[in-house]
């Protein structure tokens, strides 16, 4: 068993309820990974909503809550403003977190409250039986868009950037340091950080949207389909960026101008 | 030299090591976890280089590996 378990996860609920070959599994190893480098496991709690990649943070030794469909970043605002020394992690997935949590998620954008999202993007719904999630891609025959799927796929990352969140980077499950990396960064950074997973589903998408069910080769499809985002440089054509889109260190955070309007009225927080 | 283990009991037989290992020291084999699906067996370990990639990798936390 991998050594960093013993210290975070609940290892008597294991086997996870994962399938064989799911990407959240890699996710929750390097979320582990970003904590250990950090040395911060006290400091964190972790909020989820509903989906398969909501059940990331259940297994881990920390204080999480697993919230309403949807809903995760209005309880992961309400707990930062009660507990403002903690570090927020959120756990939620493509249709969590872009089709029914969306009006919360360009709220929290545009707050630019101290959160780090890991949004992991599976392009489909996965645990209610593979229908069309907003990221599906084009063209996609799901069990709700059985003729191909029509429409175009939100890009969640254009979307939180351009509302004003402060970190916002894509990575794949097959770039688990990097991924890791990017987890422990937004971690430290003040303000909304917004991590995206390109992630597989072998068992829903692997029918629905990439035709093949092996979740190695998903991986491989990831690994040559991306290309490292730079700033001012060429997009390469049919292919997704991936890297740090934004990393602003001067936005100026949630927590910090409330306390700010508060001392202002002459009111000490307690 | 490392010592790699893979974990019979958290091993859910997806094959992702087969390909994330750059000395392809798992392989195929006629083992069996205790999902009933076949497992990985390890060949060469002396060629491993602690990357440590099958560790990120493994979605199940099963394979440890032991070395500098």
């Amino acid at each position: 068993m991998n050594k960093l378990y013993e210290k975070y996860i609940k290892t008597d609920s294991l086997p996870t309820l994962f399938c064989p070959g799911c990407g959240n599994g890699i996710i929750q190893v390097a979320a582990m990974n970003a904590m250990e480098d950090l040395g911060i496991k006290d400091e964190v709690a972790c909020v989820s909503g509903i989906g398969c990649s909501s059940w990331i943070p259940c297994y881990y030794k920390l204080d999480v809550m697993h919230t309403m469909h949807g809903r995760a970043l209005a309880f992961a605002e309400g707990l930062k403003l009660a507990q403002p020394d903690k570090k927020i992690l959120v756990f939620t997935g493509d249709g969590d977190c872009l089709a029914i949590g969306g009006n919360h998620l360009m709220h929290a954008a545009a707050r630019n409250i101290d959160l780090t999202v890991v949004m992991v993007n599976n392009y489909i719904y996965g645990m209610t039986g593979g229908q069309k999630s907003p990221a599906t891609p084009k063209g996609s025959v799901t069990k709700t868009s059985p003729f191909g799927s029509i429409d175009e796929p939100i890009d969640g990352c254009k979307l939180v950037s351009a509302l004003g969140a402060s970190y916002v980077a894509r990575w794949t499950t097959a770039h688990p340091v990097q991924l890791a990396k990017a987890i422990a960064e937004g971690m430290e950074h003040k303000g909304f950080s917004f991590i995206e997973v390109l992630s597989q589903c072998p068992v829903q998408a692997g029918k629905s949207v990439f035709g093949e069910k092996d979740p190695a080769a998903i991986m491989k499809r990831y690994k040559e389909g991306t290309y490292l985002y730079k700033e001012g440089g060429e997009p390469v054509e049919g292919k997704i960026p991936i890297g740090v889109f934004k990393h602003d260190t001067n936005a100026e955070e949630y927590i910090e101008r409330v306390e700010r309007r508060l001392r202002d009225q002459g009111i000490e927080r307690g | 030299m490392a010592v790699i283990t893979v974990d019979k009991v958290h091993c859910k037989g997806c094959g992702i090591c087969y390909t994330a290992c750059p000395k392809k020291i798992f392989v195929k084999s006629r083992k069996r976890n205790n999902y009933g699906s076949s497992m990985p067996d390890t060949k060469n370990p002396e060629n491993c280089v602690v990357c440590r990639m099958c560790e990120r990798l493994c979605p199940d936390g099963a394979i440890n590996v032991e070395g500098e």
